[in-house]
């Protein structure tokens, strides 16, 4: 049993370890300073960098992150705390059903709603997208979380004369804060990787975006842009724009665990 | 005001007739008086369909320790949670009949002004694992809205002082609740209730996670506390009970069988039932 377990375990790390050194490999020797500091250069001019897409990419994280985080969370809220009865049942099934869409489906429903109404493409509708795909995740850690928080700690809250907004807000939602954390990294790590949604969203830009109304570049359209093209040098970039966006994810990932790691105390 | 003589006067009618009519009513032998505390009149309520407390009458005196006995789930903590409204919270739950604080209808004034009057110390300590001592005692102020520093310090002190912990922890205020022991949780959560400045404590089972040392501290400090403030005690242990309180009431099956003087109670109860009870023949 415990050999199967280590062997399985194994298993699942092998693609992994695969995936990471393959990257390291092919894409540390297209890192340069321009990599992070100069735009693309025109098909055939070597050299040149993603700097516009490593900024896009933070930026539709971001304008995504305005979307998810707090329909997320408290619509996790919501569940964990006042969800009762037929609604609450059929709107977390609809979060379950949501996170199992397409995302490329979700860039569908983003160039609806964002991109026709405007006309063109845009960092908001590649936001939207991303925001969308977000809500699920984060709602369903959020409520879950908030759930593994002992009913003890409400009622000594409420028993203090503390109202019920308060509550769940300075207690319960605090309490929980490590593990809704973790749901918020997981879906802006999924976020960030996404490509689908955004071809039809941000689409892509070859230059700094002049507004968040335009369309604009990121690191996976790169990546994908890049990677099926026939030129080495770009495929050799396309390889070092991955392992920057693994490296983004995890700066990110680090810097929010620094931030709210003050909450717990010992036990 | 109807229901007052009625108590009363069904409670003389007893000594003839002692069957019959409900025995909340008939075996309670506090009487009334306007200018108890908190008093209950019919108090009947419910989780779900399920009935938990049948016409509670029961009038607690200030300034007193007020112990309910009885075995597990006969309503006692149902009843305590009744008196600060913490019973409406779990979904389905009902309660009907009237509970009056110095005269005024708990259930007619706002839910979080019933609770800052009247504090609850639980059965297992629960201090807020996020915070530091100083501020699971500040709490209750804090989000409250109040701000400055001073005063805080100062109730914060003078709480913990009152919960006989201020001398174990006042070296290390920003350290975490949780990480005291056992018996200084309980305490810190007494401190905590106290700090909202309450005019009603009420306690579920407060020593019955502790061991002998932490409850004999809890108990003085009840003792203590009796002078300033009316303290409603729910307690497994009748030896607690009888040491620490002035008035017990006894439950059973979610009525109210005895209530009286804790004296009286423990060294001459009216009814067998209660006697049963006390010498541990059943329950």
């Amino acid at each position: 049993m415990y050999s199967l377990s280590v062997l399985c375990a194994l298993l699942a790390l092998t693609p992994l370890a695969l995936i990471l050194y393959h990257t390291l490999s092919l894409g540390f020797s297209a890192l340069n300073w321009d990599f992070f500091t100069k735009l693309p250069k025109p098909v055939g001019e070597p050299g040149g960098g993603m700097a516009n897409a490593i900024v896009g990419t933070l930026i539709l994280v971001g304008l995504g992150s305005l979307l998810g985080l707090p329909v997320g969370v408290f619509a996790g809220i919501y569940l964990s705390e006042m969800g009762r009865g037929k609604f609450a049942t059929v709107l977390r099934f609809l979060t379950d059903v949501l996170n199992g869409i397409p995302s490329i489906v979700t860039g569908v429903v983003a160039y609806t709603l964002v991109v026709l109404p405007m006309k063109h493409f845009s960092a908001y509708a590649g936001g939207a997208a991303l925001g969308i795909l977000m809500i699920p995740t984060i709602t369903r850690t959020t409520e879950e979380m908030m759930k593994t928080v002992p009913r003890a700690y409400r009622e000594a809250a409420l028993a203090l004369g503390i109202s019920q907004w308060k509550t769940t807000l300075r207690i319960v939602l605090r309490t929980a804060l490590g593990g809704i954390v973790t749901g918020i990294m997981l879906a802006l790590a999924r976020a960030a990787g996404e490509t689908a949604p955004l071809l039809f969203t941000s689409l892509n830009n070859r230059f700094w975006h002049t507004s968040l109304g335009q369309p604009i570049a990121s690191l996976t359209v790169f990546i994908y842009n890049y990677g099926v093209s026939p030129f080495d040098d770009w495929i050799a970039q396309a390889w070092a724009g991955a392992l920057v966006l693994m490296f983004l994810i995890l700066l990110l990932s680090i810097a929010v665990r620094i931030a709210t790691r003050s909450v717990h105390y010992e036990r | 005001m109807e229901s007052i003589l009625e108590i009363q006067e069904q409670q003389s009618k007893l000594k003839m007739t002692p069957a019959a009519t409900p025995s909340s009513v008939l075996n309670n032998f506090v009487p009334v008086s306007d200018d108890h505390k908190i008093i209950a009149r019919d108090i009947n309520a419910y989780f779900g369909k399920v009935q938990a407390l049948k016409n509670i009458s029961l009038s607690i005196p200030g300034n007193s320790v007020v112990a309910i006995i009885g075995p597990s789930g006969c309503g006692k903590s149902t009843f305590l949670r009744s008196i600060n409204r913490m019973h409406e919270i779990i979904p389905g739950s009902k309660i009907t009949g009237s509970l009056t604080l110095d005269g005024q209808d708990i259930y007619q004034m706002d839910a979080v002004m019933v609770r800052k009057r009247i504090g609850m110390v639980f059965q297992k300590p629960n201090p807020f694992p996020t915070m530091s001592i100083f501020d699971n005692v500040a709490a209750g102020l804090k989000m409250n809205g109040m701000r400055r520093k001073a005063p805080l310090k100062e109730i914060v002190e003078k709480s913990l002082r009152q919960a006989a912990l201020w001398d174990e922890v006042k070296d290390s205020l920003s350290k975490g609740g949780t990480s005291l022991s056992g018996g200084q949780q309980q305490r810190l959560c007494i401190a905590r209730t106290l700090a909202v400045n309450p005019e009603v404590i009420l306690m579920d089972e407060p020593a019955s996670a502790l061991d002998p040392i932490s409850t004999s501290k809890i108990e003085e400090l009840i003792y203590e506390l009796k002078k300033q403030y009316t303290i409603v005690i729910v307690t497994h242990n009748m030896q607690q009970a009888a040491r620490v309180s002035d008035f017990t009431a006894f439950f059973y099956l979610g009525q109210l069988i005895e209530y009286d003087e804790t004296k009286a109670i423990f060294t001459n109860p009216h009814l067998k039932q209660t006697e049963d009870y006390i010498t541990g023949r059943f329950g």
